[in-house]
């Protein structure tokens, strides 16, 4: 009792600390506290990887040129020791990095911000440079006869470059033609298309698009097609089918003749890209981070390379589903398999959306139980049986992934960012209350699992509390103090409310 | 279907978070769990104190241990086997009978010397331990239930249940297997809890799946007329358990053998709540009541004695 009045003095300079700190930075860096409704920042950031030889480097890298239906706000590049210039050719904009000497391992940073254009929707193309005239394409048998037979056909079949170049896709898309199925075997399907359409003297090119999505990491480019009709440039997106245009989370990168990247004087070069979702305003953004000098600057994660806060950003929704399991089962007295367990679930739902994620966890570990089921009649020691139900775990989940794809689920990313050793235990744990306390036992801590996983998920993904956990990390010091409270909590749980109702029935 | 939280205040219901806060965390010490949670550190304390258990006959270590099993076992005939810190009752091998060769388990199914084998070398590896941790393997004899209670319940030694705080027996419950629980003697699988009067070790009330019962489904035997035989020696050795732990909030389990008496079976630091629901009585008053308490007498005859007088029911006979 003695310790009260100091753990609630304790409690209370945590919450003051979090709520004047955030007040401190909304007032003076302008950081909004709700998330704003208007345009979101895409913030994009290429890194470029290559092994120098030690002598004059210079790499460069195609960069964004009027991106339909994005436009660009702010630009930079980071690499320590590197000259950087823009260049901009007939051919569009490159980056370009130099250095007289340079060995080993090289990174460099291009980050670029961009906001949607009008709505979003892409605008006509406004690149109209006239093209050079098709280029000249060389097949090799058999693959000539299967190019002229499938252009022949898509020929027939259309009246006007656009239309060819729809009858072409379809063709490639097409499942069963033997043609494209041989041509697909050495040339991607963009590049198969673009190879076509300059054969039958439409110009067209492969572009290069990055498609958007919030807190990802290391992608690359994906090959678009962009053909010549009518004096002007049109991009056309293969996850559309022959449909003209592209998806509006397709961030157009690289739109010209010339390779993305290009090394001079190192070797394996590769560029990745990191991207996430942005709903501050731009201009209080560049204020922020301009402002390193004042003391609340430090605090703020902007300045970090955007892979890092990509995954920062998942890794600070992990305090409130910490609260969300304490609260769950301490005050609400929800059981659950494995303490931290639906936190973990929690993560993977936000990854895979919930209900291909609930569907997923769900067969697995059902599936899962089942092989259990015959690996406890082997009588395998307890690290032994984990070891194998790991090894099962993930080769359902590969067979899963198989499975939905021919079914044409895409379950197949989805899967994988489930905690695969989590699931392993869990199935352990699920199989012996089976076997000790039946059933029932088992319905109620899963079910309890899965209600405080999708209560946390509820929480994590909605879109101001994912705003104040990255933008304000001192939120996690009012969390770190409600989660004390509660562990001092002392009243009943509302399941003992009902577990102990014959007490009162009697009188 | 709730019951308002007033409501249970008023009958002075401890429920769990209380209890981890106000009373395991703060007069269990962290570092006197493996005095309960290790059978083999209970019973050399157990010894020491005077407090009477189950006979240990062997402890087996190591792996190599396990091949002289045979040898080991010698002519005993009944005993069952144990992992030292097993948790919830599992791992436990009783065996009833020797049938040549063959060793007979309590259902009647015939074991080889090979399979006891098998099974020690698991418990070695930790098959039935917490979190997997290399333990240790038990051997004692087998309790010789008391005719008294092997007519209460069909299957399985009834065992008695007693919470203690700070050495003052609070609350006892009689627990009964039945069909139902499948020979287990836990309430929420539906075993039956018999709350027992702390003066007299008379039935007080009765439940079965949190329901008031008056008769064993199985046997028919009428729960009310119950009463413990020699009771006052049993809640002593109840007491007597305190000392040996130093845990101010202890559960013990107290089977009665037939030639031997009451013997402690083993303690718990964290014992539920479920004692509350068989009494029809909440934990509180009495836990308050001790709290309130300067002076608690050393020996634990005075404790029980404390207990009795203090936690009576004036029932009418």
């Amino acid at each position: 009792m003695r310790q009260q009045p100091l753990f609630f003095l304790a409690v209370s300079v945590l919450i003051i600390i979090g709520v004047s700190m955030m007040w401190l930075r909304h007032d003076r860096l302008g950081i909004p506290l709700l998330p704003a409704n208007d345009t979101p920042v895409w913030l994009v950031e290429a890194r470029i990887d290559f092994v120098a030889l030690g002598d004059e480097t210079l790499a460069s890298l195609s960069l964004p040129n009027d991106p339909p239906g994005y436009r660009i706000i702010s630009e930079q590049a980071a690499s320590p020791g590197y000259g950087f210039s823009r260049i901009i050719e007939s051919t569009g904009r490159r980056g370009e990095w130099s250095k007289r000497e340079a060995t080993g391992p090289q990174t460099l940073y291009y980050k670029v911000q961009f906001a949607p254009g009008k709505n979003g929707t892409p605008r006509p193309s406004g690149n109209t440079e006239a093209p050079s005239d098709p280029q000249r394409i060389i097949w090799e048998e058999p693959q000539a006869t299967a190019a002229a037979d499938l252009l022949e056909t898509a020929r027939r079949r259309s009246s006007t470059p656009a239309s060819l170049t729809r009858e072409l896709i379809k063709a490639v898309q097409s499942p069963n033609d033997q043609n494209a199925a041989l041509l697909l075997d050495q040339h991607s399907p963009q590049q198969l298309v673009v190879r076509l359409l300059n054969q039958s003297g439409v110009p067209a090119r492969l572009a290069m698009g990055l498609k958007l999505e919030d807190a990802r990491r290391n992608q690359s480019l994906q090959p678009l097609v962009d053909v010549y009709i009518e004096d002007s440039w049109h991009l056309y997106d293969l996850e559309r089918g022959g449909q003209q245009g592209i998806t509006p989370n397709t961030l157009v990168w690289h739109r010209t003749s010339g390779p993305v990247l290009d090394v001079m004087g190192g070797q394996n070069s590769q560029v990745r890209f990191s991207m996430m979702r942005q709903s501050i305003p731009a201009l209080d953004l560049a204020q922020s981070q301009t402002s390193a000098d004042q003391p609340l600057g430090y605090i703020s994660l902007y300045q970090l390379p955007i892979e890092e806060q990509g995954m920062l950003k998942l890794l600070l929704l992990l305090p409130l589903g910490a609260l969300v399991v304490a609260f769950m089962r301490i005050v609400i007295g929800i059981r659950t398999s494995g303490t931290f367990m639906p936190v973990l679930i929690a993560l993977a739902f936000i990854q895979t959306t919930l209900l291909p994620g609930l569907t997923a966890f769900l067969t697995i570990v059902g599936l899962g139980l089942l092989l259990r089921g015959y690996l406890s009649r082997l009588n395998l020691l307890l690290v032994a049986r984990i070891a194998a139900m790991i090894v099962l775990v993930v080769l359902l989940t590969g067979l899963l992934s198989v499975f939905g794809h021919e079914m044409g689920i895409n379950l197949g990313m989805t899967i994988t960012f489930f905690p695969m050793i989590i699931i392993a235990w869990t199935i352990e744990r699920m199989s012996v209350i089976w076997e000790e306390q039946g059933a029932r036992e088992v319905a109620i801590q899963g079910g309890g699992s899965l209600l405080v996983a999708i209560a946390a998920y509820g929480l994590m993904q909605l879109a101001t509390v994912r705003h104040l956990t990255f933008n304000f990390p001192e939120v996690h010091l009012i969390i770190l103090a409600l989660i004390l409270l509660v562990g001092q909590y002392t009243g009943y749980k509302l399941s003992e409310l009902y577990r102990f109702r014959s007490m009162v029935e009697k009188d | 279907m709730l019951v308002s939280p007033a409501t249970l205040r008023s009958h002075g219901l401890l429920g769990m978070n209380r209890r981890n806060v106000s009373y395991i965390s703060r007069y269990n010490e962290r570092r006197l769990y493996p005095l309960v949670d290790d059978k083999k550190l209970t019973k050399e304390r157990a010894m020491l104190h005077g407090v009477a258990t189950p006979t240990l006959r062997d402890v087996i270590d190591t792996q190599h241990g396990v091949r002289d099993l045979g040898k080991r076992l010698g002519g005993l005939e009944r005993f069952a086997i144990k992992p030292s810190r097993g948790a919830g009752g599992k791992g436990i091998m009783v065996i009833r009978e020797r049938d040549g060769e063959q060793f007979l388990k309590a259902s009647g199914q015939a074991l080889t010397l090979g399979s006891l084998q098998r099974h020690c070398s698991n418990i070695l590896a930790g098959l039935h331990s917490l979190a997997g941790a290399p333990d240790s393997v038990i051997i004692e004899d087998l309790i010789e239930a008391d005719p008294y209670f092997e007519s209460l319940s069909v299957e399985g030694v009834p065992d008695i249940r007693v919470i203690i705080f700070r050495g003052i027996p609070v609350m006892a419950m009689l627990r009964l297997s039945t069909h139902a629980s499948d020979g287990k003697a836990n309430l929420h699988q539906g075993a039956i809890g018999v709350g027992l009067d702390l003066a007299s070790g008379r039935c007080i009330h009765a439940v079965q799946h949190s329901r008031r019962v008056h008769s064993h489904p199985d046997t028919g035997v009428d729960l009310n007329r119950i009463a413990i035989p020699d009771w006052q020696n049993l809640l002593t050795l109840a007491a007597r358990c305190h000392d040996l732990t130093g845990l101010g909030y202890l559960g013990a389990d107290i089977v009665v053998d037939r030639n031997r008496g009451p013997l402690m079976l083993e303690l718990n630091a964290r014992p539920g709540l479920a004692i509350q629901i068989a009494n029809g009585k909440g934990l509180l008053p009495r836990l308050q009541w001790i709290e309130a308490q300067e002076n608690i007498p050393d020996s634990a005859e005075a404790r029980a004695g404390m207990a009795m007088a203090e936690f009576g029911e004036k029932i009418p006979t």
